[in-house]
């Protein structure tokens, strides 16, 4: 039986969510078990960044509103480490969108700072593009420390349709 | 004084209720919010957040997310076992939805505020979750979490 990309990102995000607890809840150790059963039944290629590798394939280089939030994150953050992905492919907006972002930036300048704090810099460096078109911006704040623990751009959640009545606004 | 006060406490009660009980009459009704100034606003926001321990804002309701950041606000909350939090729709006002983003100083939908307090949007939240900090803050509430007890009977 094969399922909808749709199902199989609900289940990868579902999958890394449990994931997470195990870390410091072992009794769900039988969810995960389930979990991954029920993808070694799913035909879609197992990669966790399915959904996202067709959005930055499609994307080509990368258009402008993506240059300009690397640009300015590396101005503002000198980051060690700065991973960008358009994750608009994946949401109600039309193709070739640069809409929905999911980036990770890895910068000393974070230590000692609050999560909060740490977004809070980066939505600062990015006010023109939020105030935008960018609709969403998922955001892995992490010292270099931190990024070395677990070096990895998450998959964001599966889009549940937005809103209906307007189109693309934060 | 009192007057224009007790009138924003009752648009604020029908915003509340309309908004919790699943966005059906929700958003803001009544001639005091619409034709309040910013600033009044932001007090009514103020009110808002402070009202209940857990506050959250969300694209969708609860039982019926309409994005995917907000479900991933919803399902944590329900993981531990959080049921009663006041939850509103941004989707069913537009003006709840550019000022809760005013007020908080957050360009972004969810918006989760803790005992008044802003915290952040749903990467935030994650983060408390996997590291266990959601837990203890929770805790502060006197809200005991529900994977506390899920981790005591795997423990014994």
């Amino acid at each position: 039986m094969e399922m909808q990309s749709l199902e199989f990102a609900q289940l990868v995000f579902d999958l890394a969510l449990i994931q997470c607890f195990l870390t410091t809840f072992p009794s769900l150790h039988f969810g995960m078990r389930m979990l991954r059963a029920q993808l070694a039944r799913c035909t879609v290629p197992m990669a966790t960044r399915a959904c996202a590798s067709r959005d930055s394939a499609g994307s080509a280089a990368g258009g402008p509103v993506e240059a300009a939030i690397r640009a300015k994150l590396e101005q503002a953050l000198s980051p060690e480490v700065l991973e960008l992905r358009n994750e608009s492919g994946g949401h109600a907006v039309p193709a070739g969108s640069e809409t929905h972002f999911r980036v990770a930036v890895v910068s000393s300048r974070f230590e000692g700072m609050s999560p909060l704090q740490r977004h809070r810099l980066g939505h600062a460096a990015l006010s023109e593009e939020l105030a935008g078109p960018v609709h969403a911006l998922a955001i892995q704040a992490k010292t270099p420390a931190q990024w070395r623990e677990n070096p990895q751009l998450d998959t964001s959640p599966p889009c549940l349709g937005g809103s209906k009545k307007t189109r693309g606004t934060s | 004084m009192s007057a224009s006060l007790s009138r924003a406490a009752a648009a604020l009660l029908r915003w509340g209720r309309g908004a919790v009980g699943g966005g059906g009459g929700g958003g803001l009704p009544g001639v005091g919010v619409r034709a309040a100034s910013s600033g009044g606003q932001a007090e009514q926001l103020d009110a808002l957040v402070k009202k209940d321990k857990v506050v959250v804002f969300l694209k969708g309701t609860p039982e019926q997310p309409q994005c995917g950041f907000s479900n991933a606000v919803v399902q944590i909350l329900r993981l531990h076992g959080v049921r009663d939090y006041a939850a509103y729709n941004v989707l069913d006002d537009p003006e709840l939805r550019q000022g809760i983003k005013d007020y908080s100083n957050w360009p972004t939908i969810p918006q989760v505020y803790l005992n008044g307090e802003f915290v952040g949007g749903c990467d935030i939240l994650l983060q408390m979750h996997q590291n266990g900090d959601l837990v203890e803050e929770l805790k502060k509430l006197g809200i005991r979490s529900a994977l506390i007890d899920e981790k005591n009977q795997d423990s014994k």
